[in-house]
């Protein structure tokens, strides 16, 4: 048989996929729920996060604080209706985890235990020491097992959506073990297939981020929102690019330029204390220190490397014990992949990619403009993150959305009729395409790691931490040609028992998609607003571009840009105010 | 250092080979690169052909488990600078079957995994999550241990008697068993007991301690399992104990 019939189908076995599978066995235990995935469901990048999960749980701290931190790191353009549910239904799904196993951190007292994070006022960011993705991926997966009715596909590939007349009603998706070609329908799918750093050279995200979803939701005729915005973090190990969390600095961690000078006081973060101290300094917000670090760089103060400039996290002062209890996977990561001991040594950063705020245009309830397809977590942009995703949002991001995804979902798949056979036309397509031009294909000469550095280096020159008009253009003729010669790829591999070059050089269709995306939403973008930063354009235009972009695929397969508003509830547009006086701004905000 | 060290690759297609043969690359060897660096190295630009898992290259993931020269190791943190001047020889983790090349077949773990029922057990399980369990930092630490295995198998490739007996649980699961049994929110220890004291192969287990020697997360399976042995012989002793009160046996 060429296809299996689901209700509910989720595409990622990460964080957000997880818990909309959870969310969707719960709503309706009858419906026939799945989880398509290429890696094992524990292997997913969710795996990766570290510093912890922000959620209101002090009775000093407050939800409005913690939307306005939201909001305000997202220079406004985060939609507030959904920031406010966000916050509000944050600290439930992080009790709901903890219900589920997740060894929070504790207080002496047995109560969950809260740190600081970069750009929020109060104490609110709950973690497992240093290796909070790892903790909540394990217990949420190991969670799914109980669930009868969740069925896995481990280690499926999939190629592209199923749609008849609008209507998204499954997938097609390559079976590694075997390199079988199926078709998997569904009345409902579930996008989770979290970002897309893999575009650029250097980055945290490991080799599966490929923006899978989001090119599988372009090509379907989905828009795809606010791609300018990528995230840069401050501090990756060089090389590597591995993350050295934000916890190093909410802990305590300082950075020092060459001269070991806290450089930070001279962008108008704050002034340098001893300890910590929320919303300046070392705890500003991702884009305005990874900024910093580049101004830096161009006054001469950062650190020549044979793997680029960087500067140092110095975490010496804060002690071993301290280290040891709060950062143990930091000093762990330093020790195997710097071969420095952060204990008595400084550790080598620079600003590396990390996340994606935007992707799949969705609603409150990650549903898209197409009937069927819902997606959730880091693939999708409801949006909550807006210009610059504060650290710590993520996690609860894709509980809250993917619970709710997988709700909105179940309730959909409940009232549709069975997917119609239909769209199997589609299936035999996508099939030939895969067996005949990618696997079969003889005629080209190109290969897959050729042109994906080549894309990662136009991206890296053309839309970096500051972008241009001209470097932007420049990046967006190289994609195009890049996407032609993508046509002329052959393959060392023709064979199909876990065939991993098809699977890059399907995946290297996706980046190049998703890719062209984020250059001309940028392009087009003239102004400055938080992680999009054009230098021929420096100022936040609120008047031009208090809006999203929405890019869908024009007939020659080039992005067509427009703009929807975004949604203002009760914190109209202010400055970003970091240091001290933030609290006066804040208040404005009510 | 030397600018280049030798990789021998263990090659195996089920659709075109019928028996594993090894391959050599020559690869770069600077300081700062892994096995696993060596093996991209390979792919994307000596043999596109080439077959092996990766994900994260920051060792939390838990995808890159391969024998290095004999030895199981997670290739993302091993660094060919520490077999100077090789040959390094890279090859599937043993015991499991070779899907191909260095890819094995897991879904053995899998279904052991899911066996041992790795999550939280209550009696009041369908009460509303309004506020947290509480737990002190150390209770916390009773099992936090055995929270860390990032499911490499690693210890199933070092472990003899799995190496014999295909239906022992392993020490990861058994580990993982562990971990929620040690859980202080936990109730569910006498369900996985009764799990895991129907296999037989638990009592093969001779604590000869690979499993932990080999555990990239310092993950310590073989205390797990030694102290399973003991809780389910105690177990097993009291099925020939009378309740107080009864008059009959239950």
């Amino acid at each position: 048989m060429d296809h299996t019939v689901h209700d509910v189908l989720l595409v990622g076995g990460g964080g957000a996929g997880l818990r909309a599978a959870i969310a969707v066995a719960e709503t309706n235990p009858r419906l026939r729920v799945a989880v398509v995935s290429k890696v094992y469901p524990m292997r997913s990048h969710t795996v990766s996060a570290e510093g912890g999960a922000a959620a209101v749980i002090n009775p000093a701290d407050s939800l409005d604080e913690h939307a306005y931190d939201t909001i305000s790191g997202g220079d406004w353009l985060c939609d507030q209706d959904a920031v406010e549910a966000f916050v509000q239904e944050a600290p439930r799904e992080m009790i709901q985890l903890e219900h589920w196993g997740c060894p929070w951190s504790r207080e002496p007292d047995g109560h969950v235990a809260v740190r600081a994070f970069g750009g929020m006022k109060k104490m609110r960011t709950w973690f497992a020491a240093d290796k909070t993705g790892f903790h909540m991926l394990h217990a949420l997966f190991q969670t799914t097992l109980k669930y009868d009715p969740i069925q896995r596909y481990d280690e499926w590939f999939v190629t592209r959506l199923l749609e008849d007349e609008g209507r998204v009603c499954g997938v097609v998706a390559i079976e590694m073990m075997s390199g079988r070609i199926r078709a998997i329908l569904a009345k409902a799918v579930i996008l989770c297939t979290g970002g897309c750093g893999r575009v650029f050279p250097f980055t945290t995200n490991a080799s599966i981020k490929s923006g899978d979803g989001m090119a599988l939701a372009y090509r379907a005729g989905a828009p795809l929102k606010d791609m300018e915005f990528v995230q840069y973090h401050p501090t990756g190990l060089p090389f590597t690019g591995i993350l050295i969390t934000e916890a190093a600095r909410s802990e305590g961690g300082y950075m020092l330029n060459k001269d070991g000078y806290r450089y930070l006081q001279d962008y108008n973060l704050g002034t340098p204390q001893p300890k910590p101290v929320l919303r300046s300094m070392e705890l500003g917000p991702r884009d305005r220190l990874s900024q910093a670090f580049v101004k830096e760089q161009e006054k001469g103060r950062t650190i020549p490397t044979p793997y680029g400039d960087v500067v140092h996290l110095d975490l010496r002062h804060l002690g071993v014990q301290l280290i040891n209890a709060r950062l143990p996977f930091v000093r762990e990561l330093c020790l195997k992949y710097q071969n420095i001991d952060p204990v008595n040594e400084m550790i080598p950063v620079r600003p590396v990619v990390h996340y994606m705020m935007g992707g799949v245009h969705t609603d409150l309830d990650g549903a898209t403009p197409m009937a069927g397809l819902y997606a959730a977590g880091e693939v999708a942009c409801v949006s909550i993150n807006g210009a610059n995703r504060l650290g710590s949002n993520s996690l609860p991001e894709l509980l809250v959305f993917g619970a709710r995804a997988g709700r909105a979902a179940a309730g959909f798949a409940s009232r549709q009729p069975e997917p119609p056979g239909a769209a199997l036309a589609q299936f035999r397509d996508e099939r030939r395409r895969i067996e005949e031009r990618i696997l079969g294909a003889t005629g080209g000469s190109e290969r897959v790691a050729t042109l994906r550095d080549q894309m990662q280096e136009a991206m890296e020159r053309g839309a970096g931490i500051y972008r241009t008009g001209e470097s932007l253009a420049q990046a967006a003729s190289a994609l195009r040609a890049l996407q032609q010669r993508s046509e002329r790829i052959r393959l060392d591999d023709q064979s199909r028992t876990f065939n991993t070059e098809l699977t890059t050089a399907l995946e290297l269709g996706f980046m190049l998609d998703v890719a062209e995306c984020i250059v001309h939403c940028a392009l087009q973008r003239t102004e400055s607003r938080g992680a999009h930063q054009r230098t021929d354009f420096p100022k936040r235009d609120d008047a031009r571009f208090l809006s999203h972009s929405l890019a869908k695929r024009g007939a020659d397969g080039t992005p067509q840009v427009s703009y929807a508003p975004v949604t203002i509830t009760r914190w109209p547009p202010g400055e970003r105010v970091y240091g001290q006086p933030a609290e006066a701004s804040q208040k404005a905000g009510g | 250092m030397p600018e280049t060290i030798q990789l021998q690759v263990a090659r195996y297609s089920p659709e075109r080979d019928t028996a594993p043969s090894f391959q050599s690359f020559e690869v770069p060897c600077p300081n700062d690169w892994t096995v696993l660096d060596g093996l991209n190295h390979i792919k994307d630009k000596l043999d596109g052909s080439l077959a092996y898992r990766w994900s994260c290259r920051m060792g939390i993931c838990g995808s890159c488990g391969m024998m290095v020269n004999g030895e199981p190791k997670l290739t993302c943190g091993t660094f060919l600078s520490a077999y100077v001047p090789g040959p390094v020889r890279v090859e599937p983790l043993v015991n499991f079957p070779v899907v191909r090349d260095l890819v094995v077949e897991v879904s053995d773990f899998m279904r052991k995994l899911r066996s041992v029922k790795p999550w939280l057990i209550r009696d009041d399980a369908d009460a509303a999550a309004t506020e947290e369990y509480r737990q002190t930092p150390a209770q916390l630490d009773a099992y936090r241990q055995y929270s860390m295995c990032i499911n490499c198998l690693l210890c199933y490739a070092a472990c003899p008697v799995y190496g014999l007996d295909p239906l022992f649980a392993g020490p990861a699961a058994i580990a993982l068993a562990q971990r929620y049994n040690l859980d202080s929110r936990d109730q569910g220890a006498a369900q996985r007991m009764t799990v895991l004291s129907s296999h037989e192969a638990i009592w093969g287990c001779t604590f000869v301690g690979e499993c932990t020697e080999v555990c990239p997360k310092h993950v310590d399976p073989a205390g797990a399992i030694q102290r399973y042995k003991l809780a389910a012989a105690s177990e097993w002793f009291k099925h020939f104990l009378m309740p107080w009160g009864k008059s009959e046996g239950k």
